[in-house]
């Protein structure tokens, strides 16, 4: 059985971001990246299904700059068997579709049983490179996983929807995307990480060129919020004070 | 001109207020640009003709198939695709749902155009959008302009007003038959489990009281709980319970609760935080709500930043005292 994994570098989530003045980006020194936190859950999960199954091949796939080969390295840490970098300058430019057809040659030279991806990357929270994917090579996909169990050429998962809990029966091969709750992800281990330091990574160039029918007119921090009261009497009277500005002032209640 | 296809979402006999957000804004463009309102049913199909006429519909298009009767990516997909090309439309728009971000990118697919997905702004000016999406979990906002056609455009719930109805307007409605092959229906639904009646999502609430940390373990929720019981017999909107990811680690609440980065993104009409110390990772699922109540002991607590209003008080005496004063204002037990 063969499993990919698709991750993306991403701004670590717990950093305040700056815009550049023209507006053009994000200032990007001194930002420190991660894997996208819910690609961990798919990385967890293929380690998971190797560790039961024994006879499969897992493969990181990910299309990014020089420096995403460490966040592939991370993700062979944790175990998985080798890395795919598809190499672009600038990738966080791009748009879903673009970076689906940049996946596409590589995933349809590797083959896979199943594809396992994040719900969606937290930078440009578009949950959208999986669904072209399964489009393009014609198959099911079932997105916000948060239970997956193999039974032989059928995954049974579970998705976690705002309305409520799924149950999907979706034959291999597949792409299943995943939600926080499916797995806890480990973290590598000293072992992991020396074993890493000699698992391949092939970095390919893409033969995509990047769509334009989405172009940035400018990045800027978010609109500014008039400074908001800090109700500054004593207790009980705040209490009153609160519920009266939210009648009165915000008209909420 | 720009004919829009509008995917409607229904839940229990109803549609979801989502999608009339979806519609009235695609009114909106219609208006100025000259097109037509396509507003598409897939599944359960009856009795929804006038709720849509009146959002804004100029027609209403049917896919009545048992087998669609539960939402399948693949086969909806291809209702879509076949809605549009009927409808010559340009433009498929619909909510950033649960459901609507598992389907746009697959009929996006289908076009092979990009898309763009949980907008915050959208305008349309001389046969182009600019649209407005926030980034990097909320920190940025990022304006673009969409030139692919057709523009397939998911907006993100609560943000687009759905207006008021207009009585006087009608629709026409037409069956749509969609080819369906076994192939389509590969993936398959064993078990729908919706919410519990009574049990309101954070992404649907009016209001939202949330817990941190701060509310020190599940009898904390407790009283939270009895604060929604009064703000719903105070018939005030929906409201639901919300948790910051400690809480949700902690055990004391389930993971549908959370709120933020790797939780929910909501926007009520008013979030309520108590105990919660307002991480950048919390503020990104909430700062787009309208009013911001802060319940913290440490007046340093980030939240108090992007607070409307700022309660520097334990927790445990506040939400006592808060739920006694709704009970005497709306006359509640
Ligand atoms: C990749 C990643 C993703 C994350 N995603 C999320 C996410 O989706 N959602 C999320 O919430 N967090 C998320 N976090 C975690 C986030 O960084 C914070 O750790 C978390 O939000 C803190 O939760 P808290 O405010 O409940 O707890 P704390 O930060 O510990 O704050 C508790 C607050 O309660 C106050 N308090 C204590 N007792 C009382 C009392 N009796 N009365 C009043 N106030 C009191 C304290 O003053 C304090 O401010 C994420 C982190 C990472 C790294
Ligand atoms: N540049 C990328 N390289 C590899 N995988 C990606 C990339 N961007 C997105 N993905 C995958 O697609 C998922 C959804 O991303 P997105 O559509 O950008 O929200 C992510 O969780 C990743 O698993």
């Amino acid at each position: 059985m063969k499993i990919l994994v698709l991750l993306k570098k991403v701004p670590d989530t717990g950093l305040t971001l700056q815009v550049k003045p023209d507006g053009s980006d994000i200032v990007r020194d001194n930002i420190t990246y991660v894997i996208n936190p819910y690609d961990e859950f798919a990385i967890e999960e293929a380690l998971k299904i190797k560790e039961k199954l024994g006879d499969v091949e897992t493969v990181a796939i990910s299309v990014g700059d020089e420096g995403a080969k460490e966040q592939i390295r991370t993700a062979l840490a944790m175990g998985l068997d080798r890395g795919i970098l598809v190499k672009v300058d600038g990738f966080w430019d791009l748009d879903g579709y673009t970076t689906a057809m940049m996946l596409k040659d590589v995933i349809e030279k590797e083959g896979f049983d199943l594809i396992l991806t994040g719900k969606m990357a937290v930078d440009d929270y578009n949950s959208q490179v999986p669904a072209y994917i399964a489009e393009f090579f014609n198959i099911p996909q079932a997105t916000y996983i948060v239970k997956l169990e193999l039974d032989g050429n059928t995954a049974k998962v579970e998705r976690e929807l705002e309305t409520g809990m799924e149950e999907w029966e979706v034959p291999l091969p597949a792409i299943l995307t995943c939600e926080k709750g499916l797995n806890e992800p480990r973290y590598p281990s000293l072992r992991g990480i020396m074993q890493a330091k000699k698992k391949p990574i092939d970095v390919v160039e893409p033969s995509f060129t990047p769509s334009e029918a989405i172009k940035k007119v400018k990045l800027a921090p978010p609109p500014e919020k008039a400074p908001g009261k800090i109700i500054d009497k004593e207790f009980p009277e705040n209490v009153k004070e609160l519920i009266r500005l939210l009648r009165e002032e915000a008209k909420v209640l | 001109m720009a004919n829009i296809l509008v995917f409607i979402e229904t839940k229990k006999d109803e549609i979801r207020e989502f999608s009339l957000e979806a519609l009235n804004t695609a009114r909106k463009i219609a208006d100025a640009s000259g097109g037509k309102v396509y507003a598409l049913l897939v599944g359960k199909t009856d009795g929804f003709d006038d709720t849509l006429a009146h959002y804004g519909a100029d027609v209403v298009y049917k896919v009545t198939d048992e087998r669609l009767s539960n939402y399948l990516t693949v086969p909806y997909a291809k209702a879509v695709k076949a809605a549009m090309d009927k409808a010559g439309a340009s433009v498929f728009l619909l909510s950033a749902t649960s459901l609507g971000k598992d389907l746009a990118p697959r009929v996006a697919a289908k076009f092979g155009v990009p898309m763009v997905s949980d907008l915050t702004g959208l305008e349309y000016k001389d046969g182009k959008f600019e649209i407005v999406k926030p980034l990097y979990a909320g920190k940025v906002y990022g304006t673009f302009e969409l030139s692919a056609e057709p523009a397939i455009i998911s907006l993100r719930p609560k943000i687009f007003e759905k207006g008021e109805p207009d009585t006087s307007r009608s629709a026409s409605s037409e069956e749509l038959t969609v080819d369906l092959t076994d192939d389509d229906f590969r993936a398959k639904v064993v078990e729908v489990k919706e919410k519990e009646t009574g049990e309101i999502d954070v992404t649907e609430a009016d209001i939202i009281v949330s817990g941190g940390r701060g509310v020190k373990g599940p009898e904390g929720f407790e009283l939270l709980r009895q604060l929604i019981d009064v703000l719903n017999k105070a018939g005030v909107g929906k409201v639901a319970l919300g948790a910051s990811r400690v809480a949700v680690d902690s055990g004391w609440i389930d993971h549908s609760h959370q709120v933020g980065q790797t939780g929910k993104v909501v926007a009520p009409k008013l979030y309520m935080a108590f105990g919660i110390s307002g991480a950048i990772q919390h503020l990104a699922g909430m700062r787009t709500s309208k009013v911001i109540v802060a319940v913290n002991k440490d007046p340093e607590a980030p939240i108090f930043k992007v607070a409307d209003y700022g309660l520097v008080e334990d927790l445990f005496k506040v939400v006592p005292e808060m739920i006694k004063e709704l009970k005497e204002i709306y006359k509640v037990e």
